[in-house]
C-alpha cells in the first residue's frame, strides 16, 4: 500500500509487428504524489504522450501493454469499464494540447459547461447556471455570464484553454493530465494559465502531470521533473535540482542548447544526430549513439537506476561523474 | 502531441517514423473478388461464353436455373423468352455497362478535375461564374435531361456516355475547386509562388497530385452510380439498344415474364446489385487507406 | 551575430520598410475603409544592414507573419515603401522583378507542409532555379553542394520528403531557399516547429550560413532567448504597431515598453510565478483600441494613453521606445495604477 496517487511499474507499450515492436514506453516506473505538480519532459518520440494516455487507459487497441499502472492502490488495468468512466473526468481529468479544436463549434459555451456538469458533477439543473458562472470566475474569465451565451470561435485561445481548464477542475479531481497545455498560446497568456494550474493545486489539492517539451514551462511552475528519451525515463528529480546541476547527458545537452534569456550565451551546443528509432531499441542506452561520455558499456547494457541526492535519480553508467 | 479519451493518439502515429499503423480498413475481400470477376468478364468475357449472346434456340426458351427444377448445365442460369442464355448475356452485359460507366467516369473526371483545378486556383471571378454553371448542372434532373437528349440526338453509345457525363462533371468540378481551395493555402505553394514558378505549373506539379486523392475515391464510387445510371437508361428505353444487350435492358425485357420466368429480371438485377455494392465497398476503402496518410 | 555594435544607418541598409501599413476587409470605397477592416501593419519602419540579422518579436496578432509576407511580395501594402537593395519592390520593372525572385528567399515554420510531398527532394531544392530557366544539368550540378551546405546526405535527393525528419525537412526547406543564392532570406519562426534538441542544429546552422555566404536575415520568432541569440537589432510589435525597437542586447537587457517589459520577465527566471500578471485580453482587431493599443493590458495606462497613440522616441543608443512614459516607469516615478479596461 503506498499513499502515492499514482504509481507506475515497469510500463512498457509496444505497437507494431511483433517481430519488430515500436517501443513506445520501456520500463518505466515513477509516482505521483497527491497534490504535486511534476513535470514530464522529452521530445517527439519520447513516449511522454504513450505515458500519459496509459495513465488512463486511453492507448489504442493495437496497443501492447506490460506493467501496471494504479491510481490510489486501484489497477487501473484491471477496472471494469463502467469502473474506468467513474474514474475519468472525475477524478483523473485532462487537458489537450489544442484549445482551438477541444471545444465543439456547435455548441455554446454554457451548453458545453453543463454538459460536464450534469454527466460528471452530479450538479442539480437548478444550481446549475449559478455553478457555471461559479467555475467561469474561478478561472479568471471576465465577463462570464456573456461568455455562457458565445460559441468557441468568437473566444481566443487563451480562453478557450480557461474554459477547457474550467471544464476539467469541475470535479474537483485528485489529478489533472495536461498534454502540451500551453504550446499553442502566446507568452503572456501562457503564465496566465500557469498561474491558474497553481491555484487549481492549492485550492483542491489536485496533482498536477504537465507533459511538455518546453523546458521553460516546467521550470516555471513544477516541483519535480521527469526527463524521458525514446520512451524511457533517464532522469527524475526537483526541478530546481535537475535543472542547475543535471546528472544525465542528455539533460545536460538539452539545456546547453537552448538559449535562455538570462544568461549571455553566446555559444549553443547542439546535440549531433536525432533520436533513434523506436523500433531500434534494446540492451543498450538509447542516447549511446549521440552521447558525449559515451563508454563501451552504455552500448552493450541499459543503465539501471542510480540514486543520488534526495528523490533524484539517473539512468546512467557515468551518473555522478562531472561533464 | 494530443490523445483523445478514447485513446486514439492522433499525431502519434505520424511521429513513429512513417510506419502507418492506427486501425487500418478491412479490406473488403469479397468485394475486390468481384470486382475483379466483372472486370475480367468484361474484358475477355467475350471469348469466353458458352453461348453467343443472341443465339436465338426456341426450343430451348425460358429454361430456369440450373438448380430449378426443369434447369439443366447446358443454360447455367436459365434462357429468356428467346433461347438467348442468361449468363452469356450478363457476361455480354458486362462489357457493355462496365465500358460506359468507366468511359463516362473518365472523361466526367478529366473534365471536371481540369474545370475544378482551374476555377479553384484562380479565383475570384472566375470561380464564381464557374461555380454558378457547375450549380446549375448540378440541378438537372438527370432522367428528364437523358430523355430530352436522346430524343433529340437519338440514342446510341456515344450519345449515352455523352449524356451521363453532362451529368457526372459538375461532381468532379466541385469536389476539385473544394481541394484546390485547401491546398491553396498550404506553404509549398506559397513558396512555389515565391520561386517563381509559374501558375500552370504550380497547378500541375503541386496543386493537382495532392488533389486526386479524393478523386480517385470518387471516381470508384461514380463506377457504381454510373452503372446504375446506365441500367436507368436503358431499362427505360433509352439507352443501349438491341442486339447489344446490357442489364438494364435484360431488366426491361424480362419485365413482362416476371410472374412464371422470375431468373430473366432477377438475375440481371442481382448482377447490378453486386456490381454496384462491390465498387461501392471498394471506393471506400480506398477512402480510408489514402485518408490518413494523404496529408502528409 | 551580437558580436560587432550594430549600426541603423538607413542609408546603405539592404532592407528599409518606411511607415508601411496594410490593412485587410472589405473594399474601400471613395477613400474610406469599410466595416471590417482590420489594420495588420499600421506604420511600422526599420530596416536592416548587409550581412546581419533583424529579428522581429510579437505575439499573434502582431502583424510579424504580414510583414514577411509583404517582403516577399504576396502583398501589397495599404501605404508606404518596402525599400531592397535602394528600390521599392512595388515599383519593379519587370525585369527587376524577375531580379527579386533571386534576391530574396522565405524559410517557414512548418517543415511538414513547406514541401510538396509528391516530389523528390531534389526537385524540390532545384525548383526556384528552374523557375528561373536554369538548365537541367547546371542544376544537378549545384545540388551536392546545397545538400552539403545545410549537412543532408549527397543521396537525399532522391528520396521524398515523409522519409525525412522535421529537422531535415527544414533543412531542406533551407537549401531550396539558397539555390537561388540570394542576399535576403526571411525567416518565419524557422524553428518553432522543431524539436527543442534539433534548434540549436538549425539555428547553428544559419549562423555559419551567415557567416560564410554574407547573408542578410530578417528572423521572426516568439522566443525571446532566440530572437535575442540570433540578432543584432530587434523589433517588438503589439497588434500592427512597432513599440519598442534597438539593439538586441540592450533592449532585452533593459527593456523600456511595459508590454516589452512584461515579454521579458515572462521569459526569464527572474521573478516567481504570478508576480507579472497580465490582465485582459489581446484588443479586438475589428474594433481596435483608441491611442495606445497596449493600454487595456497596461498597468501604467492614463489618460493620455487613451487619447493619444504614442509615437517611437529616441532612448540613447539607438534604442527608441513607443510609449508615453516609459522614462518614468524605468526610473521608478510611476506607478502602477491598472489598466483602463473600457475603451472610451
Amino acid at each position: 500500500m503506498t499513499t502515492a496517487l499514482i504509481e507506475v511499474r515497469d510500463l512498457c507499450v509496444e505497437f507494431g509487428p511483433r517481430s519488430r515492436p515500436i517501443q513506445a514506453v520501456s520500463g518505466v516506473d515513477l509516482t505521483i504524489e497527491p497534490g504535486e505538480i511534476v513535470g514530464i519532459a522529452g521530445e517527439s518520440g519520447s513516449g511522454k504522450t504513450t505515458l500519459c494516455a496509459a495513465l488512463i487507459r486511453a492507448l489504442p487497441r493495437t496497443a501492447r501493454v506490460s506493467g501496471d499502472v494504479t491510481f490510489e492502490n486501484r489497477s487501473i488495468f484491471a477496472m471494469s469499464p463502467s469502473e474506468l468512466r467513474k474514474l475519468r473526468g472525475r477524478e483523473i481529468s485532462m487537458i489537450l494540447q489544442n484549445p482551438m479544436t477541444s471545444l465543439d463549434p456547435l455548441f455554446t459555451i454554457g451548453n458545453q459547461l453543463a454538459e460536464v456538469l450534469s454527466t460528471r458533477g452530479g450538479t442539480a439543473a437548478s444550481a446549475m447556471l449559478a455553478r457555471e458562472i461559479e467555475l467561469l470566475r474561478s478561472v479568471h474569465l471576465t465577463a462570464p455570464e456573456a461568455r455562457l451565451r458565445q460559441y468557441p470561435h468568437e473566444l481566443s485561445g487563451g480562453m478557450r484553454q480557461r474554459i477547457l481548464i474550467a471544464m476539467a477542475s469541475a470535479t474537483a479531481p485528485k489529478l489533472l493530465l495536461a498534454d502540451e497545455p500551453t504550446t499553442a498560446l502566446d507568452a503572456t497568456i501562457q503564465e496566465e494559465i500557469l498561474v491558474l494550474f497553481r491555484e487549481i493545486r492549492d485550492l483542491y489539492g489536485t496533482a498536477i502531470a504537465i507533459i511538455t517539451h518546453d523546458l521553460g514551462v516546467i521550470r516555471r511552475i513544477c516541483d519535480r521533473v521527469i526527463v524521458m528519451y525514446a520512451g524511457r525515463i533517464v532522469e527524475e528529480g526537483p526541478v530546481e535540482t535537475v535543472f542547475t546541476a543535471p546528472q544525465h547527458p542528455y539533460t545536460r545537452a538539452l539545456l546547453a542548447s537552448i538559449p535562455v534569456l538570462d544568461e549571455d550565451r553566446v555559444i549553443l551546443q547542439a546535440i549531433p544526430g536525432q533520436v533513434p528509432n523506436l523500433a531500434d531499441l534494446g540492451n543498450f542506452c538509447p542516447f549511446a549513439q549521440r552521447c558525449p561520455m559515451v563508454v563501451n558499456r552504455c552500448r552493450v547494457e541499459s543503465p539501471s537506476e542510480r540514486l543520488i541526492g534526495e528523490r533524484h535519480r539517473v539512468f546512467c553508467w557515468r551518473a555522478g561523474e562531472a561533464a | 502531441m494530443s490523445v483523445d479519451i478514447d485513446g486514439k493518439p492522433q499525431a502519434m502515429i505520424e511521429r513513429l517514423r512513417g510506419l502507418s499503423l492506427g486501425p487500418v480498413g478491412d479490406f473488403p475481400l469479397v468485394a475486390a473478388i468481384c470486382c475483379a470477376l466483372l472486370v475480367t468478364a468484361a474484358l475477355v468475357g467475350h471469348w469466353l461464353t458458352p453461348y453467343a449472346k443472341d443465339a436465338v434456340d426456341l426450343s430451348a426458351s425460358l429454361a430456369p436455373p440450373f438448380w430449378q427444377p426443369g434447369g439443366s448445365t447446358k443454360h447455367l442460369l436459365g434462357t429468356d423468352q428467346l433461347g438467348r442464355d442468361i449468363f452469356s448475356r450478363l457476361i455480354a452485359g458486362a462489357r457493355i455497362s462496365l465500358a460506359t460507366a468507366a468511359a463516362a467516369t473518365m472523361i466526367s473526371g478529366v473534365f471536371g478535375v481540369s474545370v475544378g483545378l482551374v476555377a479553384g486556383y484562380v479565383g475570384g471571378f472566375v470561380e464564381a461564374v464557374v461555380m454558378r454553371i457547375v450549380d446549375a448542372f448540378l440541378s438537372l434532373p438527370f432522367i428528364l435531361l437523358a430523355l430530352a437528349l436522346v430524343a433529340t440526338l437519338g440514342s446510341g453509345f456515344g450519345n449515352i456516355i455523352m449524356v451521363m457525363v453532362i451529368a457526372n462533371w459538375a461532381r468532379y468540378a466541385r469536389l476539385v475547386r473544394s481541394e484546390v481551395i485547401s491546398i491553396k493555402q498550404r506553404d509549398y505553394v506559397t513558396l512555389a509562388r515565391i520561386a517563381g514558378v509559374r501558375p500552370l505549373r504550380i497547378m500541375v506539379r503541386h496543386v493537382l497530385p495532392n488533389a486526386l486523392n479524393s478523386v480517385v475515391v470518387l471516381a470508384i464510387l461514380d463506377v457504381g452510380r454510373a452503372i446504375i445510371l446506365e441500367s436507368s437508361l436503358s431499362f427505360l428505353g433509352v439507352g443501349i439498344q438491341p442486339p447489344d444487350v446490357s442489364w438494364g435492358l435484360m431488366l426491361a425485357d424480362g419485365r413482362t415474364f416476371l410472374g412464371f420466368a422470375w431468373w430473366l429480371t432477377t438475375l440481371p438485377g442481382i448482377t447490378i446489385v453486386i456490381a454496384v455494392l462491390s465498387f461501392n465497398a471498394l471506393g471506400r476503402w480506398l477512402r480510408i487507406q489514402l485518408d490518413p496518410r494523404g496529408q502528409l | 551575430m551580437t558580436g560587432a555594435a550594430p549600426v541603423q544607418a538607413t542609408s546603405d541598409a539592404l532592407v528599409d520598410l518606411r511607415h508601411v501599413r496594410k490593412e485587410f476587409g472589405p473594399r474601400r470605397i471613395l477613400g474610406f475603409g469599410g466595416k471590417g477592416t482590420v489594420i495588420a501593419v499600421e506604420d511600422v519602419s526599420f530596416s536592416i544592414q548587409p550581412g546581419s540579422t533583424f529579428g522581429l518579436v510579437g505575439e499573434s496578432g502582431s502583424g510579424k507573419s504580414t510583414i514577411a509576407r509583404l517582403l516577399l511580395k504576396l502583398e501589397r501594402p495599404t501605404a508606404g515603401e518596402v525599400m531592397v537593395e535602394g528600390r521599392d519592390i512595388f515599383r519593379h520593372t519587370a525585369q527587376e522583378q524577375n531580379a527579386y525572385r533571386r534576391t530574396v528567399q522565405m524559410v517557414l515554420q512548418d517543415p511538414y507542409g513547406a514541401l510538396s510531398p509528391r516530389m523528390r527532394v531534389r526537385d524540390i531544392v532545384g525548383e526556384p532555379l528552374s523557375a528561373q530557366g536554369v538548365a537541367r544539368e547546371r542544376i544537378a550540378e549545384e545540388m551536392p553542394r546545397l545538400l552539403d551546405i545545410v549537412g543532408l546526405a549527397k543521396d537525399a535527393g532522391d528520396r521524398y520528403p515523409h522519409q525525412f525528419s522535421g529537422g531535415q525537412r527544414q533543412r531542406i526547406a533551407i537549401a531550396r531557399a539558397l539555390s537561388v543564392n540570394p542576399r535576403f532570406l526571411v525567416l518565419d519562426e524557422p524553428v518553432s516547429a522543431l524539436d527543442v534538441s534539433i534548434r540549436a542544429q538549425i539555428l547553428i546552422l544559419l549562423r555559419t550560413m551567415q557567416e560564410r555566404m554574407g547573408l542578410t536575415y530578417l528572423f521572426i520568432g516568439h522566443d525571446l532567448a532566440i530572437v535575442k541569440y540570433v540578432s543584432a537589432f530587434v523589433g517588438v510589435m503589439y497588434f500592427g504597431r512597432m513599440v519598442e525597437i534597438g539593439p538586441s542586447d540592450a533592449l532585452l537587457r533593459r527593456p523600456l515598453h511595459p508590454y516589452t517589459r512584461r515579454l521579458v520577465a515572462v521569459a526569464s527566471m527572474s521573478q516567481p510565478l504570478g508576480h507579472h500578471r497580465l490582465t485582459g485580453e489581446l484588443p479586438n482587431p475589428l474594433d481596435p483600441p483608441s491611442g495606445c493599443h497596449f493600454r487595456m493590458r497596461c498597468p501604467y495606462a492614463t489618460q493620455t494613453c487613451v487619447a493619444q497613440v504614442p509615437m517611437l522616441r529616441d532612448a540613447g543608443r539607438q534604442h527608441r521606445v513607443a510609449c508615453h512614459y516609459f522614462e518614468d516607469i524605468e526610473s521608478g516615478k510611476k506607478a502602477e495604477t491598472g489598466p483602463i479596461l473600457m475603451s472610451a
